[in-house]
């Protein structure tokens, strides 16, 4: 019992991580919502379509006042198209970061005019993994698959399937020529998540389209 | 790669508790990672060993539990564990279930030297 000896002792601690994050994204909603705002967080591969869907629901939803937060790692490319429609956007370059985390949000938020906007569409970056696992503050979430990424991608990636409120599959017009089986991929995702419709769209030649935006104007219906 | 900002996490909630708990240093840190949380091990550690020298946790040793993904049937209630690409409940063989473990991700204990 020397007061000297070093103890050595364990401490329970039982402490989520990323709760810094998560206050973050609780005060973003907490703010989008005075402000009558609602928010959707598509989340995707690169290239699976998430920006041509996103020119093409605006065009579709000319009636509605919409936003749109951009998300990349690099570049305003993403933002440019965006801005050519007069739709207010913003783009958030993450300097290397795999995916948007609530304060990049809360910075993206103050740019847009949240007082005149009925909904902004989060762009997240391209990327399966990573933005599961930061909440922004989104009312919901949608996660994209195309058509050439294959069916099988719920066992690659579960958390993103079981995570998203919806799925789109995209490029729905590349299905006569690729293997990707809508059954079965529908069928897995519904595996994991049986509450998420899947739809099936192009933004291409607009097949589906229709759904999709049915589907936003329920998240505009207030509960 | 995000194990930046989890390790930052990692290292507030660790000098949090080594504090409150009166140590002179931290020799152990236990985390708990689900496999659908997505962190990798080797990135935490190498993260790890840049932010903690002169800290109360340099030269602590990080141990990864790693909980493997359960579903629960929803037919039958049977709970399991999916394989690769086989999801079929080992009982009624229906696809996919809840998941119930697999996403945890928290710093479960540490031990200190006071």
């Amino acid at each position: 019992m020397s007061d000297n000896t070093p103890q050595s002792s364990r401490v329970p601690v039982v402490e989520q991580l990323l709760t810094a994050n998560e206050e973050v994204a609780a005060d973003n909603r907490a703010q989008f919502k005075s402000h009558g705002t609602k928010v959707v967080n598509i989340m995707a591969s690169p290239g699976a379509g998430k920006t041509t869907l996103l020119m093409a629901t605006i065009a579709a939803m000319s009636h509605r006042k919409l936003g749109v937060i951009e998300g990349d790692v690099a570049s305003q490319v993403d933002a440019d198209k965006i801005a050519t429609t007069g739709t207010p956007v913003v783009q958030i370059n993450t300097g290397g970061a795999c995916h948007l985390d609530a304060p990049m949000i809360r910075r993206g938020m103050q740019v847009l005019p949240l007082e005149d906007l009925e909904l902004v569409l989060v762009e997240n970056v391209g990327n399966l993994i990573c933005p599961v696992s930061f909440d922004l503050g989104q009312d919901v979430n949608v996660g994209l698959i195309s058509v050439p990424e294959g069916h099988d991608k719920p066992y690659k990636y579960p958390a993103i399937f079981e995570a998203v409120d919806l799925v789109v599959v995209t490029k729905a017009d590349l299905l006569p020529y690729l293997d990707f089986e809508v059954d079965t991929f529908r069928e897995l995702v519904h595996g994991l998540n049986p509450k998420a419709p899947v739809l099936v769209v192009s933004a291409k030649t607009g097949e589906g389209m229709a759904d999709w935006i049915a589907w936003l104007e329920e998240q505009l219906v207030d509960e | 790669m995000h194990e930046m900002a989890v390790t930052e996490d990692i290292l507030r909630i660790v000098k949090d508790y080594a504090e409150r708990g009166g140590a002179a240093r931290v020799t152990d840190i236990y985390l708990v990672i689900g496999e659908l949380s997505s962190f990798v091990d080797d990135s935490i550690q190498f993260y790890f060993d840049l932010l903690t020298p002169n800290t109360i946790a340099a030269g602590a040793t990080l141990h990864f539990e790693r909980v493997k993904t359960r579903f629960r049937c929803r037919k039958c209630g049977q709970e399991f564990e999916p394989d690769g690409q086989d999801w079929r409940c080992p009982s009624c063989h229906a696809l996919g279930g809840d998941v119930i473990a697999g996403k945890e991700f928290y710093v479960e204990s540490i031990e200190i030297m006071s």
